[in-house]
């Protein structure tokens, strides 16, 4: 039997811009156990809740993550309203589905940027930010911002987007979705990135559905769960099927995220003409006293918001359950069997947001 | 569907030939969308140093002295949210479209509101202090400034 080493995969590595760290355990060049720690940028989120105004945490809630930031503070919204017991305009229903299904098609583009570079591609890479670019205009143009919308707010939206804006959006889109056919090609079929992705990293269905993965990790393995099913928001409306592939290895992750972009743009296309006229926020009065736990699927997959309110204008708890942090027990399994050069491609493939998971 | 390594070669020869995909900076500047949140811009004759966004601010960015009369913002601390601009009773705050020009102090934008508080303290009414006169830029940091109506933050 080889020798056991440890190697320390972070939390200064170059594929990952956030601080995790790995103990990789190997023999020879094979990874048989892998021994997370945590806890590098944890900010105190949860806590800083009890210190805020209810209505004044959506900011805070927005900037738990960077990118699917629109995403986490619609949850947080959502929750709020659920224990105040609000109905909140349809118009901003639907603004909200819209900017939830944008923030999707941005974070998976700028992901399959990430992953492209993590196994060498540079040219993809750029291929895939400078086409994020375009979502990302779109987005500037109907919230104000680039990746921090601040578009959420307790009843309803911050902003309203006007017709002319809103019926501007498919062409622009249009224009991203066609060059983007090109490079998800790449991924598909070209023969590096099979190379480096096909067979690698696998996880089974089961051992995906124990293991409480999320997300485009879980439907990569072949089960077929996605929030947005539940219907909150305006989906209920739409016609969300999950996006399902049985491979359970990276390259079948990679295809969930890129099928997932082109279903965006689907939704998008039927989400925007479908908008009513009326008005996008409403007056909120009183305080949240209760509790509520809201689920949505972000682009990384399930996150679960909790409120606890007491009645008074601070929250007595607040708890998000991100992605990332539900992600990380099936990662350590794919770990298990792989070779030490593939570690960070399959650490890409989970999308992990580091900072989100420790909020 | 099948592998092929020259799947990249017809993305990889466009960008090799098209225009860069950057807009050739400082020539030509990329207009801004109605939309975008670029910095806070105040009508000083409107206001009536009423506090509200002050208090409201989410990171403490704006501070209002009453009894100096200025209404200072830290533009790196602003994180563009809006909020100000939505509790203002007087509608006096809106949000420009350009980012907001660089700077090395923090609170380097400071605006003396003309507007008088018709029940000013008696304490604040008697002399105002002579160094108040001075332009803003001079003007002492309203959070050592006497009186100043700084939030204690936690
Ligand atoms: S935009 Fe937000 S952060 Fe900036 S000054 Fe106004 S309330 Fe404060
Ligand atoms: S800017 Fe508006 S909210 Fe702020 S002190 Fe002046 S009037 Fe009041």
């Amino acid at each position: 039997m080889a020798n056991r080493t440890i190697i320390p995969f972070g939390p200064q590595h170059p594929v990952l811009p956030e601080p995790i760290h790995i103990d990789l355990v190997i023999e020879d060049e094979q990874v048989v156990e892998a021994i997370p720690s945590f806890g590098f940028i944890h900010r105190g989120l949860e806590k800083l809740a009890e210190k805020r105004d209810f209505t004044e945490f959506t900011f805070i809630a927005e900037r738990i993550c960077g990118i699917c930031s629109y995403i986490h503070g619609m949850g947080y919204c959502q929750a709020i309203e659920a224990v105040m017991g609000l109905q909140i305009p349809e118009r901003a229903t639907y603004l909200r589905t819209m900017w939830s299904e944008l923030s999707r098609i941005h974070s998976h583009m700028m992901w399959m940027g990430l992953l492209a570079d993590a196994f060498g591609f540079e040219n993809l890479f750029m291929a895939c930010w400078r086409l994020r670019e375009g979502v990302l205009d779109v987005i500037e143009e109907t919230s104000g911002g680039r990746v921090i919308f601040g578009a959420a707010k307790v009843g309803g939206v911050r902003r309203d987007v006007s017709d002319e804006v809103l019926s501007r959006i498919p062409a622009q889109l249009k224009i991203v979705e066609d060059q983007l056919r090109d490079i998800t090609n790449v991924f598909r079929d070209d023969y590096s990135t099979r190379q480096r992705l096909c067979g690698v990293g696998t996880l089974s269905e089961q051992d995906a559905y124990d293991l409480g993965a999320v997300g485009p990790v879980l439907r990569g393995s072949g089960a077929k769960l996605d929030t947005r099913m539940e219907g909150y928001a305006a989906y209920d409306k739409l016609d969300v099927e999950p996006i399902v592939e049985t491979a359970g290895d990276c390259w079948a992750r990679t295809m969930v995220r890129i099928r997932e972009v082109y279903q965006s743009f689907d939704l998008l296309r039927q989400v925007i003409p479908m908008i009513p006229a009326g008005p996008v926020d409403m007056k909120v009065t009183g305080a949240p006293k209760g509790e509520y736990a809201a689920r949505l699927e972000q682009p990384r997959g399930e996150v679960i918001y909790y409120v606890k309110g007491n009645g008074g204008k601070q929250l007595d708890r607040f708890r998000v359950r991100t992605p990332t942090f539900a992600n990380i027990p099936p990662l350590l399994k794919m770990l298990q069997g792989c070779q030490l050069a593939d570690v960070p491609v399959i650490v890409l493939t989970i999308d992990p947001c580091i900072s989100c998971a420790e909020r | 569907m099948k592998k092929s390594p020259f799947k990249m070669t017809k993305v990889a020869l466009e960008n090799l030939f098209r225009r860069p995909a950057t807009v050739p900076y400082p020539l030509e500047r990329k207009p801004m969308y109605p939309a975008t949140r670029g910095h806070i811009a105040i009508d000083k004759d409107k206001c009536i140093l009423c506090l509200i966004c002050d208090k409201r601010c989410p990171t403490g960015a704006i501070k209002v002295d009453r009894i100096g009369k200025t209404w200072a913002i830290d533009r790196l601390s602003c994180i563009q949210c809006n909020y100000c601009v939505e509790v203002c009773p007087k509608k006096c705050l809106w949000m420009e479209n350009l980012y907001a020009t660089p700077t090395q102090e923090k609170l380097a934008f400071v605006v003396p509101i003309p507007y008088t508080p018709p029940t000013p303290k008696p304490k604040a009414a008697a002399t105002p202090p002579p160094q108040r006169r001075q332009p803003p830029h001079q003007a002492r940091r309203p959070d050592n400034a006497k009186g100043s109506a700084i939030r204690n933050r936690d």
